[in-house]
């Protein structure tokens, strides 16, 4: 499996809102679909998800079925100091993911 | 497919019409969220606060060539400022089998209030995303989008 | 398979329209020529605005995942002779540049062509002494993803080996072929009513530029035989196996009916 894909800006400049871009491999499973013999397939979802920038909670979300496989989330947060954002995915059966970015502050 | 509804759905039509009487897999109709419990699911966040329409930008395309990624854009009118920002993002559809979407929480440390994803939907549906600021009050936007069917797919 | 009820009046009407409309098509087609250059249109020229933004961004596109993962398998060593792609094709940006873009590509040994998998099944298991990825797996798609990406952005090569004349003119022969339960072939669709719509889906000219994509239908990447099993369900005609000599000269045919579009792999399609 692919490493979660992380888009951060190089550098930014203190003080400034902006864009983190994520996305991560996973099928997202509603729960919803049925086989072609009538057996449920069983829900397979990441439900959470967070943001950290050096170590302070920026950014969470709760997930559903609904969000789409392979799931792409984009947030924004101001640049204060430079340092590293750290990301994880939860999910169900026991899913967990971390990944990390470097944020140059100037 | 993911999140569709099942029984005489666009494409059991298709397939019935294509093929020519051949006749459509008989699916299980799972319970689907109908817009009293969309309601409901939004009663959980607001409680009895009013929502006021307004402040919130919902960018989602009219018309979707498939329904299992759909592009969804939420920006919020809002200082974010320590004292005056927003608190969270929440999103609804009405026809899904169940209601909710995502439920991003934001806060000061944000400085712009606009996040976005992709997510399903089993049909032509209206979505509502709900913000909730830092002062108590709930606004809202909503948004009509129509699902297409993909052509030529793996299964009946 | 049974339908549990009657379907309503409405959706019986729109199952009668849906026949007819087959009937005008089928009635009205001929065999046709290979569109002409200045004609030949890429499906992503029909996406929607988030689905061509989805393509247009690496950082967005949910196949760029299965590209860093042949990344990956690339530098990997594998196989009994504990071998790299990258130990003996160095860096794949240069290396592999236009590969995608002149496949499938004719092999001597096979006297016959082979496609983009095939070939690198075939270094696997001759180069790397490893046993062949299986048809439509995550790693062989991975593979095909990252080689074909090297090719992004170059035009499809007119081919040049004489060679190849036949098994393209046999892929013709199959794409105005009428297969299956509605006596279709792949031509009266995608040569003589592309731009119309069937049923509410819109009608592409039908090219590989893009293979492998990610297909929101799959929510993952697959391959142009996957694709083309699919289209193949759609007709009611048996879909040849993963791997058979029927897919890699119609994969030829469809690059060379698209012969000088430029390669998107990988794309995003519905």
């Amino acid at each position: 499996m692919a490493r979660p894909l992380i888009n951060v800006p190089a550098k930014v400049k203190r003080g400034q809102a902006f864009e983190i871009k994520t996305l991560i491999s996973h099928v997202m499973e509603t729960g919803y679909r049925y086989t072609t013999v009538g057996a449920r397939i069983p829900r397979d979802i990441v439900t959470f998800f967070s943001c950290s920038y050096n170590g302070e909670e920026i950014f969470r979300a709760d997930l559903s079925p609904a969000i789409s496989a392979n799931p792409f989330i984009t947030f924004f947060t101001v640049a204060t100091e430079s340092g590293t954002l750290e990301f994880k995915w939860v999910g169900d059966n026991g899913f967990s993911e971390i990944a990390t970015a470097t944020i140059v502050v100037e | 497919m993911d999140g569709r509804k099942r029984g005489a759905t666009r494409r059991a039509v298709v397939i019935g019409g294509l093929a020519g009487g051949l006749a459509a897999t008989l699916w299980v109709v799972p319970a689907r969220a109908t817009p009293e419990q969309m309601r409901a699911a939004i009663r959980n966040v607001v409680g009895t606060a009013t929502v006021r329409q307004g402040r919130v930008e919902l960018d989602v395309p009219p018309v979707v060539e498939n329904g299992n990624t759909v592009s969804l854009v939420v920006t919020v009118d809002s200082p974010m400022s320590a004292t005056d920002y927003v608190k969270a993002i929440h999103v609804f559809n009405e026809k899904n089998p169940q209601p909710n979407v995502i439920s991003a929480h934001l806060g000061p440390r944000a400085g712009k209030a606009k996040i976005s994803t992709r997510f399903r939907l089993a049909d032509t549906q209206t979505v509502t995303a709900i913000a909730e600021m830092s002062d108590g009050t709930f606004w809202s936007a909503t948004a009509e989008v129509i699902v297409t069917i993909a052509a030529c797919v793996e299964e009946f | 398979m049974n339908r549990s009820a009657p379907l309503p009046r409405t959706v019986r009407r729109r199952a009668a329209a849906i026949t007819v409309l087959l009937s005008v098509v089928i009635a009205g087609s001929v065999l046709a020529a290979d569109i002409p250059l200045d004609q030949r249109r890429s499906g992503y020229a029909d996406l929607g605005r988030d689905s061509k933004a989805m393509q247009d961004d690496d950082n967005v596109n949910p196949a760029t995942l299965w590209v860093l993962d042949g990344e990956a398998l690339w530098n990997q060593k594998a196989g009994a002779a504990n071998r790299a792609c990258a130990d003996c094709h160095g860096d794949a940006t240069a290396s592999m540049k236009g590969v995608a873009a002149r496949y499938p590509a004719y092999s001597p040994a096979r006297n016959g062509p082979i496609d983009l998998e095939q070939r690198i099944n075939l270094c696997r298991s001759e180069q790397q002494q490893a046993t062949p990825l299986p048809f439509e797996s995550r790693d062989l798609l991975a593979l095909t993803a990252y080689v074909g990406r090297q090719s992004r952005g170059m035009p499809i090569a007119q081919a040049s080996d004489e060679r190849l004349k036949p098994f393209i003119e046999a892929g013709r022969k199959l794409f105005t072929q009428r297969l299956g339960q509605i006596d279709l072939s792949c031509a009266q669709c995608h040569d003589d009513n592309w731009g119309k719509h069937l049923a509410g889906s819109f009608l592409p000219q039908g090219h590989p530029n893009g293979y492998p994509l990610y297909r929101l239908e799959w929510q993952g990447v697959g391959s142009l035989q996957r694709r083309l099993r699919n289209c193949l369900i759609g007709m009611r005609a048996e879909p040849y196996a993963f791997g058979s000599s029927e897919f890699v000269v119609l994969e030829l045919f469809l690059m060379q009916r698209a012969r000088g579009m430029t390669i998107e792999t990988p794309a995003v399609r519905p």
